[in-house]
């Protein structure tokens, strides 16, 4: 499989943990995942809380060894070994920066106990103020700066001794919303101006899509899909990743032909459409479609692929979302754009037609 | 400001008043009890120790200084000269060695105490509290008459230690400074653990994580990471066992039978067989002004220390 190949900076094989509480069941935290982080890499973990994703980070942290398999770092297994040895640092979720030292002390702690040299110690510090933009607290206690500060103190801290991999667990989750905004871009900056390798772990769908090369989506332990955002949010390969990325209609159908690999679904709802087959599969019998808000345009009744009566309209400034019962009663959304011209849309008991984009309706891989 | 005040405010302002009037009065009965049995008593002392002692005990009402001059000078017999005389001091000297090496037992002993229970599950640990009070259940002239039974000739440790001929003369503990050590130890170790215990509790193990990420070894992040946070808790220890262990009277006198003087007994002595209450007095105002004045620079030490760092 080449897992163990030295270009992946991180490669995680058949790893799993299970967590034992004292007369309490096993509960396994990680059911044999695989997986390859390139270097350079922004690279997501992301999921529901309880996914295993914080899990997966704190087995490559060295925080909590994992009950089986391998974690290769450049090639070399540090599923054993100790937190203190491993190249690799972490950003925590509430940052853990230390609260009896400085924010300078707090940067330069990692370097100390490397052993390097007091004038590259300062240097260093220096540099990595400079590069969070935070000169100007050096001499400030943790205690002293704003939730945003700290998180750049954080990051500063973290980058400090060169890492080969920086670890992220929900460091812009305490942040408001301007603020985690803000945050995404500076992270992205630092990812590209240091080129470390940046493992991110996100419970945020958002979060992930804007600032990664990479996700991989993980539930209950396992991991579903990797890929990079377009590839997650356009082909989702399961039901999971289809609602937990973005909003989707599921459409029940069945399939009628697969001429020239196309197949064609007949839909409860209707009518017959094509839809992409999944990746690797060629599904026959009872499936789900699915289709994103904004492939579906709003058309008046009788146009359009789709029929039903909208029975809820909701305005969120940039969109609007028109949510429209189907012949077959279930639901389906469509977001329009606002531009200030068509403030006269159909409302709630109108009747009308959904025209589906080309190509846009994927079946999923039950 | 001359702008008026508005009547809300004003409202505000009187309620405001008026809270932190009820908040005065609810330190009232412990300021009572302290005016009343602690700084009258004090008072009393302060008195006394400037008065002349009478023959039979008790004071005769005279202005003297007497009593702080015989603490460190001896009047001669024969021609009244006074002659510098150390032993009082070499009594303070040993009292304040004994106490210092029993916090520095207590805290050696104490930390990994306190940091086990600190780390157990939360739903365990005020079973652990629970089993450190356990000692004071019963009282402390049991609990020293008890150890004296342990450690004496015929007591359980050299008596098992023969029986297994490991040493063939009994090892003589009780009447030694090893013995008050040991009794003060065994006192005192509670007041190190609590509050120990307190803020090891209140450790955010994060941080330790966070020093184990930064490459840091156990040795290193206990001693640059744990240690200076559970520093609070650290000096609340040292001071809670140092004070009293100075001035400890029972345990010294039960367990060093009286051959090794402690302040404890120095001071009960001149208001008893002495006869000389007010050197007793007097001694017991110098002792209480030395830790004074010692957690005064301390105090002002650490908290300057704070502030420039």
């Amino acid at each position: 499989m080449g897992l163990a190949d030295n270009k992946a900076a991180i490669a995680a094989q058949n790893v799993s943990k299970v967590f034992r509480g004292a007369g309490q069941e096993a509960v396994a935290a990680l059911d044999n995942v695989s997986l390859t982080i390139n270097q350079n890499e922004f690279f997501t973990l992301l999921g529901p809380s309880g996914c295993g994703k914080t899990t997966l980070l704190r087995l490559i942290a060295g925080f909590e060894f994992p009950t089986d398999g391998h974690i290769y770092l450049y090639g070399e297994d540090i599923a054993l070994l100790p937190a203190y040895k491993r190249p690799v640092n972490t950003v925590f979720q509430n940052y853990a920066l230390f609260p009896h030292m400085t924010v300078a002390q707090n940067i330069a702690f990692g370097l100390e106990m490397l052993g390097k040299p007091k004038a590259e110690i300062d240097a260093r510090v220096l540099a990595m103020l400079k590069l969070v933009r935070m000169e100007e607290l050096s001499g400030r206690k943790t205690s002293q700066i704003s939730g945003g500060q700290q998180q750049r103190v954080a990051l500063a801290r973290a980058l400090a001794p060169k890492p080969k991999v920086l670890l992220l667990d929900e460091p812009l989750s305490a942040l408001d919303y301007k603020l985690r905004k803000e945050m995404q871009i500076e992270l992205k900056r630092l990812q590209t101006e240091t080129g470390i390798t940046f493992i991110f772990v996100t419970h945020d769908q958002e979060e992930a899509l804007t600032m990664s090369d990479r996700i991989a989506v993980m539930s209950k332990g396992k991991v579903l899909q990797v890929g990079t955002p377009h590839e997650i949010y356009d082909h989702p390969a399961e039901r999971f990743v289809a609602n937990f990325i973005g909003e989707t209609n599921f459409l029940k159908g069945e399939i009628v032909s697969s001429a020239k690999g196309v197949p064609r679904v007949k839909l409860e709802a209707g009518p017959t459409i094509s839809a992409d087959a999944p990746r690797g599969g060629q599904p026959a019998g009872k499936v789900t479609v699915v289709l994103r808000p904004e492939q579906a345009t709003l058309v008046p009744a009788g146009k359009g692929e789709l029929q039903g009566v909208v029975d809820n309209v909701v305005f969120f400034g940039t969109d609007t979302h028109f949510h429209v019962r189907l012949a077959d009663g279930s639901m389906f959304m469509t977001r329009q754009q606002n531009s200030g011209a068509n403030a006269g849309g159909p409302k709630a008991g109108d009747k009308a037609g959904i025209q589906l984009a080309a190509n846009a309706a994927r079946i999923l891989k039950d | 400001m001359a702008e008026p005040v508005s009547k809300a405010a004003e409202i505000a302002l009187a309620s405001q008043k008026n809270a932190a009037r009820r908040h005065q009065l609810l330190a009232m009965p412990s300021l009572l009890i302290i005016t009343l049995f602690g700084i009258g008593p004090l008072l009393v002392i302060l008195v006394y120790s400037f008065l002349k002692a009478a023959p039979y005990g008790g004071v005769e009402w005279k202005f003297s200084t007497d009593a702080y001059l015989n603490f460190l000078f001896q009047r001669d017999i024969f021609d009244d000269t006074l002659q510098f005389s150390p032993d009082y001091l070499f009594i303070y000297l040993r009292s304040v060695i004994f106490a210092v090496v029993t916090t520095a037992v207590c805290l050696i002993i104490g930390f990994p105490t306190a940091y086990f229970m600190a780390t157990r599950p939360p739903e365990q640990r005020s079973w652990w509290v629970l089993l450190i009070t356990i000692p004071f259940w019963s009282n402390l002239l049991v609990r020293t008459l008890a150890i004296m039974f342990i450690i004496r000739d015929e007591g359980v440790i050299n008596t098992v230690l023969m029986n297994w001929h490991v040493i063939d003369k009994p090892i003589t503990m009780l009447y030694t400074n090893f013995a008050i050590v040991l009794g003060l130890l065994y006192s005192y170790l509670p007041f190190m653990v609590l509050p120990l215990y307190s803020s090891l509790e209140k450790l955010d193990f994060r941080l330790v994580e966070a020093g184990f990420d930064l490459y840091a070894d156990k040795r290193r992040v206990l001693w640059r990471i744990i240690i200076p946070l559970a520093k609070p808790g650290i000096v609340a220890g040292c001071l809670l066992v140092l004070i009293p262990a100075i001035g400890a009277y029972v345990t010294p006198l039960i367990l060093g039978g009286g051959l090794h003087l402690m302040i404890g007994d120095l001071i009960a002595q001149q208001f008893g067989s002495g006869r000389n209450w007010p050197l007793g007095a007097a001694q017991a105002l110098i002792l209480m002004a030395a830790v004074m004045v010692a957690l005064f620079f301390y105090v002002r030490n650490s908290s300057g220390k704070m502030h420039h760092e």
